[in-house]
């Protein structure tokens, strides 16, 4: 008997679109300290997945339970404890870094752990500087500094990589590790190798094979 | 457990409203067309005042109309594109406040100059002086309701690309009831009728679509994004 309930399973999760299975009978389970990888060709429905379990796409059918409880019965609570950064951050180009940083991570993290988050993003000399300054990489480190000041339990990143350098990799490789570490859980898509030690890997099928099999 | 609901409300006016700030550019340009037409339209049907006078109300709310067309568009289309929509969805609270947060910061960058100004655009049109002030607390009323009707179209025509003609197509005929009464408030005062009766009319559809509207936006919302 085990008393701690899985932070999140996913049972028999089927979604449709257009007639088309997309993802077929997906089932896991995520206990707090993972750290749970994506796999699966363009297409294979990795996004789709995330998605769902971000509850902004409803599966067709199947259950997702976040502490044993259904999410669809206690969806403020699971939706105020996850963290979502999907292909498109919501940074706003307009604003500066600082104003985006703080707009993602709530505004109410401490001035020092906030001007921290910019150092370790290495983004501090630009911290007033209007995003649509910076490159596509500082762009979406400006949106991966919010990881630094979440206080979510679990991640669902989607391709976090992209568009980063080594130091870049490198830095969400910490977070993802620091964030473990706490108990936290974190789902990433990804078709990078990830670095990483205990790390878990799910692979959804290709939609060809999945037709012939 | 989650934020307390008025927070998504401020937190989304203010948001847009700072970035309204930053793309003042874009914003003001409605506003300038606006005005232009109300400058050329002496211009071309010819300066006595009597004729003029008597379209004038008619005329500053049709010009009220098509400038809330014309910023509306990228109300919701622009967070679609860059991926807030999606975090706007999936934060822990009603959605119906965020969404009555972004309309009213449209509001606030659309109808309320407009508001402002159309004593003058009155002036240009030599709106007789009795007309002002109904004309004036009309608009206020009336560019709400047009804000509110053009949330629905935006949110109808998120993920399209050119959704110009078809978010006019929907909401031109919900705009009729709006610019009727809108209209005749500022006719009743310049003919000395009790302006009072019309605006009632108007007050009345404000309220029904501060209610509905922002439902039928999150509703719609949830629905188009899901692709």
């Amino acid at each position: 008997m085990r008393l701690n309930k899985p932070l999140l399973s996913v049972r028999d999760i089927v979604f449709v679109r257009d007639h088309e299975t997309v993802l077929d009978k997906i089932n896991f389970e995520l206990q707090s300290g993972d750290v749970l990888q994506v796999q699966g060709a363009n297409g294979s429905g990795k996004t789709t997945l995330l998605r769902i379990l971000t509850t902004a796409l409803r599966p067709t059918s199947g259950d997702i339970l976040y502490s044993g409880q259904l999410v669809s019965q206690c969806r403020f609570n699971y939706l105020s404890r996850i963290l979502f950064l999907g292909h498109q951050t919501g940074v706003k180009l307009s604003l500066s870094v600082a104003q985006n940083l703080a707009w993602m991570s709530g505004q109410n993290s401490a001035a020092d752990r906030f001007a921290e988050a910019l150092k370790v993003a290495a983004l501090t000399d630009y911290a007033r500087v209007a995003c649509q300054k910076l490159s596509a990489g500082q762009q979406r480190r400006v949106a991966l500094a919010q990881l630094l000041l979440s206080e979510a339990d679990i991640w669902y990143l989607d391709e976090p990589y992209t568009a980063l350098d080594k130091e870049g990799v490198e830095m969400v490789n910490k977070c993802m590790d620091l964030h473990r570490k706490r108990g936290g859980a974190v789902v990433l898509s990804t078709h990078q190798k990830v670095t990483m030690d205990s790390l878990r890997t799910f692979s959804l099928m290709s939609p060809v094979l999945g037709a012939n099999g | 457990m989650g934020t307390p609901h008025a927070y998504g409300f401020w937190a989304y006016l203010l948001r847009d409203l700072s970035l309204a700030n930053h793309r003042r550019g874009e914003v003001a340009s409605p506003l300038v067309f606006l005005l232009m037409a109300t400058t050329f339209i002496p211009l071309g049907i010819g300066p006595q005042s009597e004729l003029l006078s008597s379209i004038a109300p008619g005329i500053i709310w049709v010009l009220a109309l098509l400038t809330t067309l014309l910023s509306v568009e990228g109300l919701f289309s622009r967070d679609y594109h860059d991926g807030s929509l999606e975090q706007m969805l999936i934060s822990p609270q009603i959605l119906v406040m965020p969404v009555l947060g972004k309309v009213t910061a449209h509001w606030v960058v659309t109808g309320l100059p407009l508001t402002l100004f159309s004593p003058f655009l009155g002036l240009l049109l030599s709106l007789p002086s009795d007309g002002y002030l109904p004309l004036a607390v009309g608009l206020a009323l009336g560019t709400g309701c047009l804000s509110l009707l053009a949330s629905v179209g935006a949110a109808l025509t998120v993920t399209l690309q050119q959704s110009a003609l078809l978010l006019t197509l929907i909401v031109m005929p919900l705009y009729m009831p709006v610019i009727i009464f809108g209209s005749s408030v500022a006719q009743y005062g310049v003919d000395g009728l009790n302006w009072m009766e019309p605006l009632a009319a108007l007050g009345a559809m404000l309220a029904l679509m501060l209610a509905l509207c922002p439902l039928a936006v999150a509703g719609i919302l949830r629905l188009t994004t899901i692709n």
